[in-house]
């Protein structure tokens, strides 16, 4: 199963949380590749993908934070007009929901970051579609 | 098996005799020697001949927290200062302190009812007694430390705080019973978890003594768990000498009040009535057999009520319920009567969340309510976190009929007292 970790990091919704826990990443040397938070009034919570994610996570704790992993998958799909919905089309269609989402271009390869709760089904479907399903090492080497 | 049986299994006929005797010497006593209680038993038109029943405990004046601030430093004595060998302060946390002198004999007999307390929940000599409360002017370890030496105990004074130390302290000596706050006893095992310390399998504890603070049925059980030991509430204030005054049996049904030493009455917070047996209101004592300091009706302001019936220990002492708030803890919000002892109870009843909350009031009547997240309750999801945020204010709403707002904190975010917890923020400006 070619599904990625993301280091999912919980935290208060004031100001110094996100440089506290990215002060910790940056003294472990890892590398972040992608990240967002979410906001939820008092709360929110941290998601990365990083070079190095046992680490990552180990430090984390070590500093006393909520820590958990996540799994996603990464999936390179043709950066031109029209691929999102392809990709959300095909999902609908088995009716696959999908949790969380983000995309970037790197190198002129298009990523989408997918949360769902039905992870084989969705890469099942991706790849029938003959979209690639990144591994972890993989999306770490675009 | 029993400390003391005889007073221990007393007849309930025989006891109140000698209630009536010990408290028609006190009244005399302070009559003679306390200015303060001449004074007041004029006021009320009472003399230590009119007390020829225990129904006239209700003729006499009460004693109040006020009072003892008033009499500070040493008002209230009843012996000359040469008869007294120790001074505790109480934990009072606003003006004066108050003053608790005690003689030898005071000093004397509160230890051993700790050691009736000690026996009574199955501690035997041999036993390692590690004392995690606070030394000092707070009677809470000393009393405790006092009763464990006459009981035979191994006495650890290991004190409050510094978790590295109280580990070691336990492994090195295997320490069986441990006397600590609920608050600390919670954050203990949760210092325990993180550094990998099994408690059944690393270590010898069987017992806790856990006091000082009010706390909930859902507490207990949570220490339990959580240090796999057996936990028993301990009942007592500074006034009174300390711990040792209430103090839970093996059977865990409320806490067994040493009668002949203390006369209690549950009185309605507001106009001073006796209430009948049953009833909850505020827990009254008169001290029985204090040389140093005696006590007319003090007012506890600790909210509880008699538990009717007898208890299959054997013992004739009656039992009171858990402290469920205390009178001036009582929060009012948006014209709501409610104790903080209500939210504990929701809170500790819902595995996903830690140990630790605080209670903030803020602006115009608003609550809100900082809980720390259990460790394995975080799954990365903001939707779980929502929806149990949601879980609680409901849950709240429901109990306390206010709805407050619910902040999810990491855990170990929030303060950890050593002393007394501290629960309850108040910043209204109203």
């Amino acid at each position: 199963m070619n599904a990625i970790r993301l280091v999912a990091v919980f935290a208060e919704n004031k100001p110094g949380q996100t440089a506290r826990v990215t002060r910790i990443l940056a003294d472990a040397r890892v590398n972040i590749r992608w990240t967002t938070i979410a906001n939820s009034g008092s709360f929110g919570v941290l998601k990365f993908l990083v070079d190095n994610c046992d680490l990552a996570c180990q430090r984390l704790r070590e500093k006393g934070l909520m820590v958990s992993t996540l799994r996603a998958l990464a999936v390179e799909v043709p950066d031109i007009p029209g691929t999102l919905n392809a990709v959300a089309e095909s999902l609908a269609a088995e009716q696959i929901n999908l949790d969380n989402t983000s995309g970037f271009v790197a190198n002129n390869k298009a990523i989408l970051i997918i949360e769902t709760h039905d992870l084989e089904r969705a890469k099942a479907v991706l790849e029938q579609k003959g979209w690639r399903v990144l591994s972890e090492p993989e999306l770490l080497n675009i | 098996m029993f400390w003391d049986p005889d007073y221990e299994t007393i007849d309930r006929s025989e006891l109140e005799r000698i209630q009536l005797e010990r408290l028609q010497q006190t009244v005399r006593r302070v009559a003679t020697r306390v200015p303060f209680y001449k004074q007041k038993l004029a006021e009320a038109g009472v003399t230590p001949d009119d007390i020829r029943s225990l129904n006239d405990l209700r003729r006499l004046p009460f004693t109040t927290n006020a009072d003892l601030r008033d009499n500070y430093p040493n008002g209230l004595l009843a012996v000359d200062l040469d008869n007294v060998v120790r001074l505790h302060t109480s934990s009072g946390t606003t003006g004066k302190p108050k003053a608790i002198f005690f003689s030898a004999g005071d000093i004397n007999r509160a230890a051993d009812l700790i050691a009736r307390c000690f026996i009574m929940t199955g501690v035997r000599k041999g036993d390692v007694f590690q004392n995690m409360m606070t030394y000092g002017l707070f009677t809470g370890a000393l009393v405790m430390h006092y009763g464990a030496e006459k009981v035979g105990c191994l006495v650890i004074p290991a004190g409050p705080g510094n978790s590295e130390r109280q580990l070691l302290l336990m492994r090195d000596f295997r320490t069986t019973v441990i006397h600590l706050t609920p608050s600390y006893a919670l954050y203990f095992a949760g210092f325990l978890g993180k550094n990998g310390v099994d408690p059944k399998r690393d270590l010898a504890l069987r017992r806790a003594f856990v006091g000082a603070e009010p706390h909930t049925e859902e507490t207990r059980r949570k220490i339990q768990e959580s240090l796999g030991i057996e936990v028993y509430n301990s009942y007592g204030l500074s006034e009174m000498n300390g711990p040792g005054v209430a103090f839970e049996c093996i059977h865990k049904t409320g806490m067994h009040l040493w009668e002949d030493h203390y006369l209690m009455e549950i009185v309605d917070p507001q106009t001073g009535e006796p209430l009948p047996e049953g009833a909850t209101g505020e827990l009254v004592l008169t001290t029985l057999t204090r040389e140093a300091m005696p006590l007319l009706r003090y007012r506890t302001r600790d909210v509880t009520s008699v538990i009717p019936g007898k208890c299959p220990c054997g013992r004739t002492h009656r039992r009171i319920n858990r402290i469920t708030g205390r009178t001036d803890d009582m929060l009012i919000v948006r014209g709501v009567n409610i104790y903080p002892q209500q939210i504990e109870r929701v809170l500790m009843s819902m595995p996903s969340l830690g140990h630790n909350y605080l209670i903030t009031l803020s602006g115009l009547d608003e609550m809100t309510v900082k809980v720390e997240l259990a460790e394995t309750a975080f799954d990365g999801s903001v939707e779980h976190l929502v929806q149990l945020q949601n879980q609680i204010v409901e849950k709240l709403r429901a109990e306390i009929l206010v709805k407050p707002k619910v902040e999810l904190v990491q855990s170990g975010t929030l303060p950890v007292s050593e002393g007394k917890a501290k629960r309850v923020v108040d910043q209204r400006v109203l």
